[in-house]
C-alpha cells in the first residue's frame, strides 16, 4: 500500500489521474473501518487532509458550496439556517467524534443508501462538484447514485464541493433507529418547502438500493397544494392530504429485510415521518409555532 | 513509512508505519502509549478517543499517514494539557493545528506548553491511583475518581478525552448536554449514572475554581 499526501488540489487531481485506484480518505470513519478489518486493502490511499479548501464552505446567494470535507460539527454549527434539513442530518450522524471528522464528500462518496446526508441533499436540491484533470462538472445529486455503494464518478474524478439550494422554506430530517447515537438508520426521510416554486422535495434514506426521492407523492402534493390554494392561505393542512402524502412516500419505498429491520416495518415508518413531516413543516411555514424545533432533535 | 507528529507536546517520530495503520496503533505499539484503548476499531465505542489538533476524535479511524505534522493528545497528557489550559488560557496544546484556530490560541501559549516538556506518566509518579492523591491529575481525572465511575476502567481514557472536551467548550452542561456528549463513548459496566455524576462534579468544581 502507498499513502498519497497532496499538499494541494492540483496535486491531489493529478495522483488520482495517476493512479485511479487510489482511494481518497479524509475523516477516514468508513474507509479506516474498512482497513481496520481487512475488508480491503486498497493499492493507494489518498490522502485528502491536507488540502485546506475541502474543509471550506461558502454561503452565496441561493446556494450554499459545501467543500466535500467539512465536518458534521460544522454543518451542525454553521449552517442550520442555510441548510436545516442538512444540519439536523449531522446531527443523526453516528457521536460527535466521528461528526468531528465525517463530512458530506464522504458519505457521497461511499453511497451508501444509508448515508445520513442523502435524504436531506436530494430534499433540499443539490448538485455534486466533481472534477479531474480532464475539468469539472456538476453532476445533478438525482443522478448522482447509481447502485448500492455506487455513484456516478468516473476512476479519475474526486468529489470538491457539494452546492446545496440555501433553503427557501422550512425543512425536516427524520432518522428510524434503535437509538440516538451511533445507529445505521433502519430508514430516514427528509422533506424541503420551497415556497418560491411553490414545490417540496423529498428523499428517502435506507430503503431502496439507493437514496431516492418519492416522486410521486411530491407530485401528488404539489398539486394539491395548488389547487387548494394552500400556499397563499396558508391554511391547514387536510388530514386527507398529509394521509395520501405518507402513503404515497411508502409506496416509493423499495426496502428490504436485513438485521436493522423488516421491509414492511421501513415502508411503514417512512409513510409515518413523511406525514408528520408534512405536518412540522407545513406548521412552520404558517408560522404558528405549532412546527418541530430544528434544535437538538438528533 | 515515517510518521512525524506532536505527542502531548512532544516531537515523536514512528518508524516503519505500515500506510494503512491506524494512530491508535502507532500510539500503542510503536510508541509505548496504551492509554487510548483499543476495542472496537470502528469508531462505535470511543475508548480510542484523543484530541487531534484539539479536536476529540476517534485515533482507530485517523490513518497515521493523515497525522504527519499535526498535534495529538492522549490520555497520558490529559493532566498536563489541563493544567496548561488552566495557566495559559483556553485550549492550550491547540496552536499547531486548523482545527483549535478559531478558538484564539496564541502561538505562544502553545510553545510555552511545549518547553515545559510535559508528558506526565502517571503510572511513573509515587502517588495513589485509587485516590489521586499525591497524583497530579485532570479536574476531570479527579472527578472519576471521587464520583467512583471507574470499574474495569477500560472505557476511562475515551471518556476523559471526551468529558474534559466537552468541559472546555461548555462549563455549565446541562445532562443532555453531557448524554449527547458522550454518546460515542460505551461503557459497559457503570450504567453511566457514576460517568454522569463525575462530568457534573467536575463541571461544579471548574466553576467554584473560576
Amino acid at each position: 500500500m502507498d499513502f498519497l499526501r497532496p499538499a494541494s488540489w492540483e496535486e491531489a487531481l493529478a495522483a488520482k489521474a495517476e493512479y485511479p485506484s487510489a482511494v481518497p480518505i479524509a475523516g477516514g470513519t468508513d474507509v479506516m473501518v474498512e482497513i481496520n478489518f481487512d475488508h480491503r486493502r486498497p493499492e493507494y490511499l489518498l490522502d485528502l487532509n491536507r488540502i485546506g479548501l475541502l474543509r471550506e464552505w461558502e454561503v452565496g446567494e441561493d446556494v450554499v458550496r459545501l467543500g466535500a470535507s467539512v465536518p458534521y460539527t460544522q454543518i451542525m454549527e454553521n449552517l442550520r439556517t442555510e441548510l436545516p434539513g442538512l444540519a439536523l442530518a449531522s446531527h443523526t450522524v453516528a457521536s460527535p467524534q466521528i461528526r468531528n471528522r465525517g463530512g458530506v464528500g464522504g458519505n457521497l462518496g461511499c453511497a451508501s443508501p444509508a448515508g445520513d446526508s442523502h435524504p436531506a441533499l436530494l430534499a433540499a436540491g443539490a448538485e455534486v462538484e466533481v472534477e479531474s484533470v480532464r475539468g469539472s462538472r456538476l453532476i445533478p445529486i438525482d443522478e448522482f447514485y447509481t447502485g448500492v455503494k455506487r455513484n456516478a464518478l468516473a476512476a479519475d474524478e474526486l468529489i470538491k464541493t457539494v452546492h446545496v439550494k440555501k433553503a427557501d422554506g422550512p425543512q425536516q430530517y427524520s432518522k428510524v433507529g434503535s437509538r440516538n447515537a451511533m445507529v445505521i438508520a433502519v430508514c430516514a426521510f427528509g422533506l424541503a418547502l420551497h415556497p418560491e416554486t411553490r414545490t417540496v422535495r423529498t428523499g428517502i434514506g435506507s430503503a431502496a438500493p439507493t437514496p431516492i426521492r418519492a416522486k410521486a407523492a411530491e407530485e401528488f402534493l404539489n398539486a394539491a397544494l395548488e389547487e387548494g390554494g394552500f400556499w397563499e392561505s396558508g391554511k391547514v393542512i387536510t388530514p386527507s392530504i398529509a394521509k395520501q402524502f405518507g402513503d404515497l412516500a411508502s409506496g416509493a419505498a423499495n426496502p428490504i429485510d436485513d438485521v436493522r429491520g423488516t421491509a414492511k416495518y421501513r415502508r411503514h415508518a417512512v409513510g409515518i415521518m413523511a406525514r408528520r413531516q408534512l405536518i412540522w413543516t407545513w406548521e412552520q411555514y404558517r408560522g404558528t409555532g405549532n412546527g418541530r424545533s430544528l434544535e437538538g432533535a438528533a | 513509512m515515517r510518521v512525524n507528529f506532536t505527542v502531548n507536546g512532544r516531537q515523536q517520530e514512528a518508524d516503519d508505519v505500515w500506510e494503512g495503520e491506524s494512530l491508535l496503533y502507532v500510539l500503542r505499539e510503536r510508541l509505548g502509549l496504551p492509554g487510548s484503548k483499543n476495542a472496537c476499531e470502528q469508531g462505535e465505542c470511543g475508548s480510542c478517543t484523543v484530541r487531534l489538533d484539539g479536536v476529540p476524535v476517534c485515533s482507530c479511524l485517523v490513518a497515521a499517514g493523515q497525522v504527519e505534522g499535526r498535534d495529538v493528545v492522549t490520555v497520558e497528557g490529559l493532566a498536563e494539557f489541563s493544567k496548561q489550559r488552566e495557566e495559559h488560557g483556553h485550549g492550550g496544546a491547540c496552536g499547531t493545528g486548523g482545527g483549535c484556530g478559531s478558538k484564539g490560541v496564541s502561538l505562544d501559549a502553545a510553545k510555552q506548553w511545549q518547553a515545559h516538556g510535559p508528558n506526565s506518566e502517571l503510572r511513573s509518579r509515587a502517588g495513589d491511583s485509587q485516590t489521586g492523591e499525591g497524583v497530579e491529575l485532570s479536574n476531570i481525572q479527579q472527578a472519576f475518581i471521587d464520583a467512583g465511575a471507574v470499574q474495569c476502567g477500560f472505557c476511562t481514557p475515551g471518556l476523559l478525552i471526551q468529558a474534559d472536551a466537552l468541559l472546555e467548550e461548555n462549563s455549565s452542561p446541562s445532562d443532555q448536554d453531557i448524554r449527547e456528549a458522550l454518546s460515542g463513548n460505551l461503557c459497559r459496566c457503570t450504567g453511566y449514572e457514576k460517568i454522569l455524576d463525575a462530568v457534573r462534579l467536575a463541571a461544579a468544581r471548574q466553576s467554584e475554581a473560576v
